[in-house]
């Protein structure tokens, strides 16, 4: 048998380009086209989102004020022993009024206050009235003079915490985040029983939002599936019922349910009047918990239904018509074959609903009362009232890795593939 | 960081100002864009100061803007990233307080940003006395007090604030807003603590234990409030028959929709609203004119036609007169009137701004109790 000798001949194009090149250029062609199409996109959502969320997360453990604004007390206090429970030196007693005096000047000062009193109660007051009076003080001794200006001076607690809250980060906005406080000796410790709140916030939350999930599952799933087997005609005015409510402005849905469940309010006007309570024992169904979830689970209905609808719509009928003929009766064939095929759906929902419902502020603060009101609702209290920012960031920081570790465990246990939205 | 963040805000104020720049005709008039708080109040301004305002100086022109209840918030993000785009903001007092010490607003010296009353008294003593502050222009004092239902008790009305904590002769409920600054002085009160000690007691844990306490005998008769609108929505709906409101609220409930409400004013917390010119706006001396002319007398005085609140010029109280739809005289409706401020509150906010977010925190785990 004849060897065919074969040369390896490089194949070309015709003109002449090796194919591999030619392929290579192509295909760098359509990856360049590809991602200038999705470069808007993608520098928008940084500058937009991404951005933001990173500088918002940073601050919750940003902490360069104090060490700028006492840029000479806090580098000498380094060097002071606060376990000794003696005042500092008169050195760091002279940097610290002639940091106040700069701090006036620059409008810095209050800042330094403020920020100090989210540790300890008292301090804004120390260093405002500090500030007003060291004006004066120019020589030594620098330590009598502060000291006659507020004895507050003279507490060691407070120059120990000027000395711990001088570093450049802090991990005191996520210890108060998660009802931790730190002691006169400045040990960690719980927070005291009076004080603790976030905790408790995060589970009701996580527990409201999972009820309000489960809710809109009940209530959801019926409904796309008369919307998904009814006829065109009676399935578009079901359609129009889900999507009427979600067009309407979230505030009136939200003050719509308080004129229907308030005390003197429709509901119980008519449970009064049919005998069902007596007048002077009227249900309390607002301003509460029960408002919230009643409230929410309406708003947040539409999230689910239509994640549900468009899956069931793509069941094909015939499934349960050979379910049916093959001998299963209407409830087995039902949840052994209609029903698994609408997981995707369901997961598409149920991750839909909960982790809007997570985040969830405005219903909340206004129909919640006291039982109903959600982690979110603080958040935005220390990013609007109290200006304490940092703790806002630390509590929405916990927030979301509390949401992307269900989402990864959602991943484990359903698979994120399994998800349809539509 | 800071600074990205800087750069991104400013790149989106451009383009925002180029849109808007660019859709209307170029003007050569200035616009100075003042926040308020919305609704009746900005109205009142609107007729008292702006139009006046428009009318004399046609090149300026006053947007209003209504977020003025986060009004520190916002204030402090646009000086973060370096582009004030306000121009005179409304605050009560206590908030001022924060903005001067953070440096976000401008201090001033009142005698010469401020026109001096008719009869020449200066400015720094024609305000009421601890009016000014040095970041503060006042123009109102109003107050928060307490209304109830006409209808509700048989009998004697109650008329003093230790009625809101008697349950037995006054059932029903109570509607407080859900902070407890005012909410803690006027438990110690109803306990009996005479008013010059209130923040003694408040600053030992004991007279803050005794304040909860008081308070814990009409929890569960409670529903908290938290925007100026719900507590007279509560006293109208017949949810609460007692109801902490702005005399404002109140005045508009009972006069204007003809609720079945009264109001006692024992015991009523005066508070102070007014402006501050913020740190960085572009049009400061344009905005210190405004603020001159409506800060005078006669201005402070026509505000009053409009809403139910009280000049801080001890000079435009005369001037008070009648109410400009109404035609009842306001003067008995003025929280300042000696009638109704026999027995008043004033906080000591700098007391409030040591212990705030402390008593904030234990105030927000008494009431998840």
């Amino acid at each position: 048998m004849a060897e065919a000798t074969m040369t390896p001949e490089v194949m070309t194009t015709a003109d002449g380009t090796p194919l591999k090149v030619s392929l290579q250029r192509a295909l760098r062609r359509s990856k360049i086209r590809a991602v200038l199409l999705v470069a808007p996109l993608f520098l928008f959502i940084v500058i937009t989102f991404l951005v933001p969320i990173l500088d918002m997360t940073f601050r919750s453990v940003e902490n360069s004020l104090v060490a700028n604004v006492l840029h000479r007390t806090v580098p000498l206090l380094a060097d002071w022993d606060e376990t000794t429970g003696e005042l500092p030196s008169e050195a760091v007693f002279e940097a610290m009024v002639r940091d106040i005096q700069e701090g006036r000047e620059t409008r810095e000062i209050g800042k330094v206050g403020t920020r100090l009193n989210y540790e300890k109660s008292g301090m804004s007051s120390l260093f405002r009235k500090s500030s007003r009076k060291v004006k004066k003080i120019d020589a030594p001794p620098f330590k009598d003079q502060l000291l006659a200006v507020d004895k507050k001076w003279s507490d060691v607690d407070n120059w120990r915490l000027i000395k711990r809250e001088g570093g450049a980060f802090t991990p005191s906005y996520y210890l108060a985040a998660v009802d931790f406080t730190r002691n006169t000796a400045g040990e960690i410790a719980r927070a005291p029983e009076d004080r603790q709140i976030y905790v408790n916030l995060f589970i009701r939350t996580l527990f409201l939002s999972l009820l309000i999930t489960v809710l809109c599952i009940l209530l959801g799933y019926p409904i796309a599936f008369l919307m998904a087997t009814l006829p065109v005609r009676t399935s578009n005015l079901l359609m129009i019922l889900v999507l009427l409510p979600f067009w309407t402005s979230l505030l009136v849905r939200t003050t719509a349910w308080i004129v229907l469940l308030q005390q003197e309010g429709v509901l119980n006007d008519i449970f009064v009047w049919i005998g069902l309570v007596a007048d002077d024992n009227r249900l309390q169904m607002i301003h509460n918990r029960t408002g919230t979830i009643i409230a929410m689970t309406h708003i947040l209905l539409p999230f689910m239904v239509l994640p549900l609808y468009s899956v069931m719509k793509t069941i094909p009928p015939s499934y349960m018509r050979a379910a049916l003929s093959l001998g299963a009766n209407p409830v087995i064939a039902f949840v052994r074959v209609y029903m698994p095929n609408t997981v995707a759906g369901v997961g598409a929902g149920s991750i839909l609903v909960f982790i809007i419902a997570i985040g969830y502020y405005i219903t909340p603060a206004l129909v919640g009362g006291t039982s109903g009101t959600l982690i979110s609702n603080f958040i935005a209290y220390h990013m609007q009232v109290s200006l304490n920012w940092g703790l806002a960031a630390a509590l929405g920081a916990i927030l979301l890795a509390i949401v992307l570790a269900l989402y990864v465990l959602y991943d484990k246990i359903v698979g994120i593939d399994n998800m349809k939205l539509g | 960081m800071k600074r990205l963040l800087k750069y991104t805000s400013l790149a989106v104020a451009g383009l925002a100002t180029y849109a808007f720049a660019s859709a209307g005709p170029a003007t050569a008039e200035t616009q100075l864009v003042v926040v308020s708080w919305g609704g009746a109040y900005t109205a009142s301004q609107q007729k008292a100061y702006h139009e006046p305002y428009m009318k004399l100086n046609p090149d300026i022109k006053i947007l209003n803007d209504d977020s003025a209840s986060e009004g520190l918030s916002k204030l402090r993000a646009q000086v973060e990233a370096g582009n004030v785009t306000w121009d005179l903001v409304d605050m009560v007092a206590s908030d001022t307080i924060t903005a001067c010490d953070e440096g976000l607003a401008v201090e001033f010296d009142p005698d010469e940003l401020l026109a001096a009353a008719p009869d020449g008294t200066p400015a720094s003593e024609d305000f009421l006395p601890g009016f000014l502050m040095p970041c503060f222009i006042p123009q109102i004092v109003y107050s928060t007090t307490f209304g109830y239902r006409t209808d509700k008790f048989e009998g004697d009305q109650p008329s003093k604030l230790v009625d809101v904590f008697n349950l037995d002769k006054y059932p029903g409920k109570r509607s407080l807003e859900k902070k407890p600054i005012g909410n803690l002085e006027w438990a110690l009160l109803a306990d009996g603590v005479p008013q010059e000690e209130i923040y003694d007691v408040l600053s030992t844990p004991e007279g803050v234990d005794r304040a909860f306490a008081k308070l814990d005998t009409i929890k569960a008769n409670t529903i908290w409030w938290t925007k100026g609108a719900v507590p007279t929505q509560h006293l109208a709906d017949g949810e609460a028959v007692f109801a902490s409101a702005y005399n404002g609220r109140l005045f508009a409930a009972i006069e204007e929709e003809k609720q079945p409400i009264a109001m006692m004013w024992e015991y009523q917390v005066f508070d102070i609203d007014g402006w501050i010119i913020p740190k960085g706006g572009k049009n400061e001396d344009e905005v210190r004119k405004f603020v001159k002319f409506a800060t005078d007398t006669q201005r402070l005085a026509d505000q009053a036609k409009y809403i139910s609140y009280g000049p801080a010029r001890k000079s435009s109280a005369p001037l008070v007169g009648k109410h400009a739809e109404l035609g009842i005289d306001m003067n008995p409706h003025m929280p300042t009137n000696p009638k109704n401020a026999e027995k008043t509150l004033l906080f000591n906010y700098e007391w409030w701004a040591d212990n705030r977010a402390e008593l904030d925190e234990r105030f927000t785990a008494w009431i998840a109790k």
